[in-house]
């Protein structure tokens, strides 16, 4: 978890909810890959397109905010987003995240100063590096950890189960 | 120690004392998979490996999202939890009774003290009864069906206590409005809401259901409130000790207490297109309006229907406005009908539909176009929730929303 | 020479004294009704296609929103805006959420002798009140909204003399399955299909209604009744007096007379695709369904979901089909209110809604998926027509319907 990277940057605003990040006419498609092109539409349409995997994402408070569906943090996933940095997240939403092995970065002051377009260096669990500056971020505790390093919750229950992972 | 409500429902189920911040896995009283996510939980649990439900019996499915179907791939998500309950042997299937969170408690699940977990955020409904339920991802849920447990972080409490008698046009879904605006959308994030005062006591069970249904609109993983007699009317059980117990101690620990005189609250509206946006319904009487929404499992219930009924009686909406009823669940519905609440609502012009989540969950029951304003009293007016990102929601009570209906405008009941 | 019923009211509408099948027309609509399947495109023709564009007669104008209602997407919403912001402008008689727009206009506009256009084939519902109704696309009910003119062609009439009494148990539906299925799904292409004789009069409105609008699906430019006591009985309790009253005289020329004892009429299924593939009802014994619709402009009177409720009282829908209960108007949704017959169904499990079009319109609400099968009381059985390409819809009396959605496959009344 801790091997840097370097990732373009896309900024959203405070309180981006579920419904922005994924509408509920298109949650009942049959694949992740399908409900790609609608992620973040009712706000941004063409962003989907846009995004290129190892992007990031910046955003303000609340990101998440709204439902439980998890094909939110999935669609998110599945656009390639390498991690969120964000004020704060909703709790549901970083829980789906964490279970679906995406990373989601807690700090205060990076979407402050952030540019979109702008790339940032990220150390998970250490620092991100913005414009010559560091910027701390926090560990995660170790229950959570547990979960993303099994590469999520499905591949957690697969091995309690005595299965292949 | 002494404990808030929260502590003492977790602690209980646990088995040991608990306090904020403790990590503790739980056995699971009840789980509630809606329509919309059954066949990605199934997909989930199937992938784990798991061989069997670890207690058919403690498993609901509800389908209310795609009900009725708009779309052609919506009944493959009924055909697939039909097929699911089959092979694991699971008998509570709800295909056509009403909204998930009003059929939990009211056809007889979730009691006071248990713990419910649910793939749906509004599943913090059921700390109505003095329950511990909240929204989870489906991949969680595939982890309960097989485990029967979850982890959990035992969270520290807001006390929003509210005292007093509330003015005739203010209704429970105005007090919790105004607290979501006074905390903000994240302002209760990770946090147990407890609700306590004159006010709450005087509540009927239903209108408490609209404050804990709205808890998760402040971030908030539960809202609960502590069980009482109309509690127990309500769940068909005793109201005895273990019932009796259930409630904080006085001298608990909370990380915020929020105090209101319930004389001094008014009727409120969240206003586009944050539920925290709130203002008094008299800032923005006179905005032009095109529909008028009453239902969901926010105030979709009897009492909500009653309300409407008794302003619109012997009236009529306004021309070219449209107002959709859609009853919670089917119980509702048929007392509606028994009672005449219904026979008001349509000779007044209301379109009533089916129960079900209607218009709320954004994939049917009144959708809307570019630059319409709909008056709702459901829980969410995020953007592109009914239509379009230029529809205008504001959330508002089933008073305000009748009164608004007649005049075409937003107005105070 | 005599003349035809259908010949009559059109040289009415000309202006002339008489006219015979063939001959063409210009005529003046007594009413033309429009609903939100098509008249967004209507509106977009008026605004973007013409000069200096007028309604000739804004009071004929009858528009109604039916088909999408409550609104199922952005974009049916966006129709029936622009409709809604239309009608308010011109002051053009404006219906939304109140109804199927045949029924409406059943209970609330037409009359004796009218000629009326509607952009919807089932206009020739209209003929159970004596009034000449026909289905028009966009092009013609816009020529008609700003001329207050069409022309039209005089039809031959196909005259069916209908004998005896219905038997229990078997509908109006029935008897009209029964005849498309006699004359096929073409058989009365461009051609008026006239009912008469005394059978006609032990029919009642509903059934009347029932009859002339599935007649489109015999390819029948209008359906056409002698109006009787019934008839004007109806006209009378719904506020309405007649203007003119015609039937056909005794030496007017039919295409074809055909016989029909309704005492001979059993329980009839149409089949998969097609309106004119019909079967007696016990052949499809036993076919599993998962959906069934009672209602449309078709079936969804009060005698209908009387017909429903008698049969599922104290019974229930079989545990995962799904039992949709659409009341045509509001009207009959407040009598089956009073009556008690929405909590019939609802305490069997049926899902009763908003009087609309529903799944007979196959969007909506109850859009029934790949594979899967539904019975229905609606006008049409195309493949498709209910959802997913790849279903199935079999056509039957609200008897049958509901019987049906009791025992989780096809079957009749008399077996649950």
């Amino acid at each position: 978890m801790s091997q840097s990277f370097t990732a373009k940057i896309w900024v959203l605003g405070d309180d981006i909810d579920t419904d922005i990040i994924l509408p509920t006419e298109y949650l009942a498609l049959k694949t992740v890959e399908d409900m790609k092109p609608y992620a973040f539409s009712p706000l941004r349409p063409e962003l989907a397109g846009l995004i290129k995997p190892g992007d990031m994402i910046v955003a303000g408070k609340n990101f998440g905010c709204g439902s439980s569906r998890e094909q939110a943090p999935e669609v998110v996933k599945a656009l390639g987003i390498s991690c969120v940095v964000a004020k704060s997240y909703a709790r549901i939403f970083f829980r789906n995240a964490i279970n679906n092995g995406l990373l989601l970065i807690e700090n205060a002051d990076l979407y402050d100063v952030v540019t979109e377009g702008d790339s940032a260096t990220v150390t998970p669990g250490k620092k991100i590096e913005y414009n010559g500056k560091e910027y701390e971020i926090a560990s995660l505790p170790d229950n959570l950890l547990e979960i993303l390093n099994a590469g999520g919750l499905v591949k957690a229950m697969r091995k309690r189960n005595g299965l292949e992972v | 120690m002494a404990h808030t409500l929260i502590e003492k429902i977790i602690g209980n189920k646990v088995g040991h004392e608990v306090k904020p911040g403790d990590i503790v896995t739980a056995d699971v009283d009840w789980c509630m998979i809606d329509d919309i996510m059954v066949p990605f939980a199934v997909q989930k649990f199937e992938e784990m490996g798991f061989t069997k439900v670890w207690d058919p019996d403690k498993v609901v499915l509800i389908y209310d999202h795609f009900l009725p179907a708009t779309q052609t791939d919506d009944s493959r998500h009924f055909r697939e939890g039909d097929a699911f309950a089959e092979k694991y042997g699971l008998k509570n299937v709800h295909r056509t009774d009403g909204i998930c969170h009003q059929l939990m408690t009211e056809a007889g699940y979730v009691k006071p003290g248990d713990i419910a977990f649910g793939t749906d955020s509004h599943t913090v409904t059921y700390g109505c009864v003095g329950a511990f339920s909240t929204g989870i991802g489906y991949t969680e849920m595939a982890g309960i069906l097989g485990t029967g447990q979850l982890w959990m972080k035992v969270p520290e409490s807001i006390k929003v206590v509210v005292d007093g008698v509330l003015p005739s046009n203010v209704t429970s879904k105005d007090v919790i409005l105004r607290i979501i605006g006074d905390l903000t959308a994240s302002g209760a994030t990770y946090q147990s809401l407890e609700f306590s005062g004159s006010t709450i006591d005087a509540m009927s069970v239903a209108s408490r259901m609209t404050m804990s249904n709205m808890a998760v609109e402040a971030g908030a993983k539960c809202g609960v409130f502590a069980p009482d007699e109309k509690t127990c009317e309500y769940c068909n059980i005793p109201y005895d000790d273990s019932i009796k117990a259930l409630r904080a101690d006085a001298d608990a620990v909370y990380s915020r207490e929020l105090h209101y005189n319930a004389e001094e609250l008014v009727p409120v509206m969240a206003c586009p297109s944050l539920v925290d946006n709130i203002k008094p319904v008299s800032e923005v009487a006179g905005t032009k309006v095109d529909q008028v929404f009453l239902g969901s499992c926010t105030n979709g219930r009897l009492e909500d229907l009653q309300t409407a009924a008794a302003i619109l009686k012997g009236k009529h909406i306004a021309p070219y406005l449209k107002m959709i009823v859609t009853p919670a669940s089917r119980k509702i519905y048929r007392e509606a009908l028994a009672d005449g609440t219904l026979e008001i609502l349509s000779d007044a012009g209301a379109i009533i539909t089916t129960p079900g989540c209607g218009l709320c969950c954004g994939r049917g029951g009144g959708i809307l176009s570019d630059d319409e304003v709909v008056v709702a009293t459901n829980n969410r007016n995020f953007l592109g929730r009914m239509g379009t990102s230029k529809v205008k929601i504001y959330l508002a009570s089933p008073a305000t929303a009748a009164a608004t209906a007649i005049a075409g405008v937003i107005t105070e009941a | 020479m005599g003349m035809t019923m259908a010949e009559k009211i059109i040289a009415r509408a000309a202006g002339v004294e008489s006219t015979k099948a063939g001959d063409i027309e210009t005529v003046t609509l007594d009413k033309l009704m429009s609903n939100d399947g098509t008249t967004h495109l209507t509106i977009d023709m008026y605004n973007n296609k013409l000069k200096n564009p007028k309604i000739a007669d804004v009071s004929k104008l009858v528009w109604i929103v039916d088909h999408n209602i409550p609104a199922d997407s952005p974009k049916t919403a966006a129709s029936q805006k622009k409709m809604r912001d239309f009608a308010k402008e011109h002051g053009i008689t404006f219906y939304e959420g109140e109804g199927v727009c045949h029924q409406i206009m059943m209970e609330n506009h037409v009359c004796p002798g009218e000629l009326i256009f509607g952009a919807d084939s089932h206009t020739c519902a209209y003929g159970a009140l004596g009034a000449f109704g026909t289905g028009v696309g966009c092009t013609d009910y816009l020529y008609a909204m700003v001329t207050g003119t069409s022309w039209l062609l005089v039809p031959e009439t196909i005259r069916f003399n209908l004998t005896g009494k219905l038997p229990e148990g078997v509908y109006a539906r029935d008897l009209i399955l029964t005849i498309i299925g006699k004359i096929s799904a073409n058989g009365a292409n461009y051609k008026a299909m006239e009912f008469a004789g005394e059978g006609l009069h032990t029919l009642s409105m509903a059934d009347r209604i029932s009859v002339c609008n599935l007649c489109v699906e015999a390819g029948a430019k209008t359906a056409l009744m002698e109006v009787d006591d019934i008839a004007l009985d109806y006209l009378k309790e719904h506020g309405r007096e007649p203007k003119a009253c015609f039937k056909s005289d005794d030496d007017a020329v039919f295409s074809q007379v055909i016989d029909i004892d309704l005492s001979t009429i059993q329980p009839i299924v149409a089949k998969p695709h097609f309106v004119d593939n019909v079967v007696p009802a016990s052949e499809c014994y036993g076919v599993h369904i998962d959906e069934a619709f009672l209602g449309s402009c078709n079936n969804g009177r009060i005698e209908d979901l009387r017909a429903g409720a008698a049969v599922i009282k104290g019974k229930k829908v079989a545990p995962k089909v799904r039992f949709l209960v659409v009341p045509a108007s509001r009207a009959v949704y407040k009598q089956a209110m009073q009556e008690g017959l929405l909590d019939i169904f609802m305490e069997a499990g049926a899902i009763v809604m908003n009087p609309n079009c529903s799944v007979c319109w196959g969007a909506c609400q109850g859009v029934i998926g790949e594979g899967e099968t539904l019975i229905s009381t609606g006008t049409r059985n195309f493949k498709g027509r209910a959802g997913h390409k790849d279903s199935f819809v079999y056509l039957a009396s609200a008897a049958t319907v509901t019987a049906s959605a009791i025992a989780g496959e096809i079957t009749t009344a008399d077996r649950v």
